[in-house]
């Protein structure tokens, strides 16, 4: 299963553990994620469901395409890390 | 007469409290994080304080213990927008986001209507809650007149609502100040919204459009509690006042040092008197030749009386933002707060001014907790 792992700026806002979880891609493996965590689903995605403006996503390694829809793929061993965007020097 | 003042800042939310020896910072919540707006509901008496995390997004949390603790509770979210559906703004001609960027305004219901919140955000959406923040819904009637989509953006890129006024005769009668829209009014609890800004002129229109109705930019609107059909706007290119419910508005002239400005303050008990505080108009936006005074009149805008004693009076680039100057339920007590950290109060009605802090964060809001 893929795990999913955040920054550590999130952490004092909203609890974010490192968690294996189901999907293929990365609109599943949120989902399936956010499920057991609900509350960070807003500081990750914003009301429209996108990757929030000043957040990134990493698969591998390798930043996602899809900042909407989340479509990218997701292998099953992939490392999933959501971090924050640099911006403001 | 109130003891208890919340100033939200770029850096958190500060208490002030008023001792025997004046007042003074007594408590900070959220430090570090930027607070824009704080409610405190005179009804219930929950604190509720809107967060913007920037790559987080905008949060609300609410105290039920005057602020020793804080629970994170829903934020107004859009619904989604119609399939095929691609609203474009008037000016940039972009689509408009159906996102929450920014809460602007956070006002609690009338008298009997227990945990009410009306709540107006970034991009020009109307929320009202009837659980004390637990749940938001939009405003469809408002958000789908044809005219919210003309709606565009003053200082920020989109349109906001900015000033929500229920009015104290008939909670269901309520008036909301959008940047830039006007001023709407409805009278049915939000089911039908008319614009109500006649006589609001906008010098940053062409001629033939200056006093469109749907241009305005009302900066902030104001109505005082004892006699609610007086309104009280700052506008973006004056000063603006309504004696009839926002049926018709008159600009009052010849207002020295400036008629610029963001924030206005009305005299609970005395629709004559209110408190404005001028800046340099309008792309500059600081005190005029850098000394920050008041504008107060008392007779209803027939003459302005500007204040300076307790204030800055050389080198002051403090800019007080719309949310950022309140008066207390007597009409004694007044605070505003600047751009540069500055926090004064007044408890003579505005006649002399004391600095609580020079240090603090840049301030957005204060607001007296006030009896209802």
């Amino acid at each position: 299963m893929p795990s999913v792992r955040f920054t550590r700026n999130i952490q004092r806002h909203v609890e974010c553990p490192t968690r294996e979880v189901n999907g293929a891609t990365l609109r599943e493996v949120l989902d399936a994620y956010f499920q057991g965590n609900e509350p960070a689903r807003g500081y990750v995605l914003d009301d429209t469901g996108k990757l929030r403006k000043h957040m990134a996503a990493f698969i591998d390694g390798r930043q996602i395409d899809d900042r909407d829809r989340l479509s990218d793929g997701v292998p099953a061993a992939a490392v999933v890390d959501i971090v924050q965007s640099l911006s403001g020097g | 007469m109130s003891d208890r003042c919340f100033v939200s800042t770029r850096k958190g939310l500060f208490t002030l409290d008023r001792g025997a020896s004046g007042w003074r910072v007594a408590r900070a919540h959220f430090v570090g994080d930027n607070v824009t707006l704080t409610l405190h509901d005179p009804w219930s008496g929950d604190l509720v304080a809107a967060l913007n995390h920037g790559h987080f997004g905008v949060k609300l949390h609410r105290s039920r213990d005057g602020g020793a603790t804080w629970q994170e509770i829903a934020a107004p979210k859009y619904p989604e927008k119609p399939a095929g559906y691609v609203p474009k703004t008037p000016v940039e001609g972009t689509p408009v986001e159906w996102s929450l960027k920014l809460v602007w305004a956070l006002e609690p219901g009338g008298a009997g209507e227990p945990g009410v919140i009306w709540c107006g955000t970034l991009p020009g959406g109307l929320f009202k809650s009837a659980d004390s923040g637990d749940s938001w819904e939009l405003n469809r009637p408002l958000w789908d007149d044809p005219l919210r989509e003309q709606w565009f953006g003053g200082g920020a890129d989109q349109p906001g609502i900015h000033s929500i006024c229920v009015d104290p005769r008939d909670a269901r009668h309520v008036k909301v100040g959008v940047s830039c829209g006007g001023v709407w009014t409805t009278r049915d609890g939000g089911n039908t919204w008319t614009i109500t800004a006649k006589g609001m002129r906008a010098e940053f229109m062409p001629p033939d459009k200056q006093f469109e109705q749907n241009v305005q930019d009302p900066h902030l609107l104001a109505q005082c509690r004892s006699h609610p059909d007086v309104l009280w706007v700052q506008h973006h290119n004056g000063i603006f006042k309504s004696t009839d419910g926002a049926a018709s508005w008159t600009e009052l002239k010849g207002i020295t040092p400036s008629a610029f400005g963001f924030p206005v303050a009305v005299h609970p008990a005395d629709p004559d008197t209110a408190w404005f505080v001028p800046g340099t108009s309008d792309e500059k936006r600081f005190p005029v030749d850098g000394r920050v005074v008041v504008n107060r009149t008392r007779d209803g805008g027939r003459s302005f009386e500007t204040i300076t004693r307790g204030l800055p009076q050389e080198y002051s680039y403090d800019l007080v933002y719309r949310h950022a100057l309140d008066v207390d339920e007597t009409g004694n007590r007044l605070a505003m707060g600047s751009t540069t950290g500055s926090v004064w109060t007044s408890d003579d009605g505005g006649d002399s001014w004391q600095t609580v802090s020079s240090n603090l964060p840049p301030v957005y809001a204060v607001r007296f907790e006030k009896e209802n």
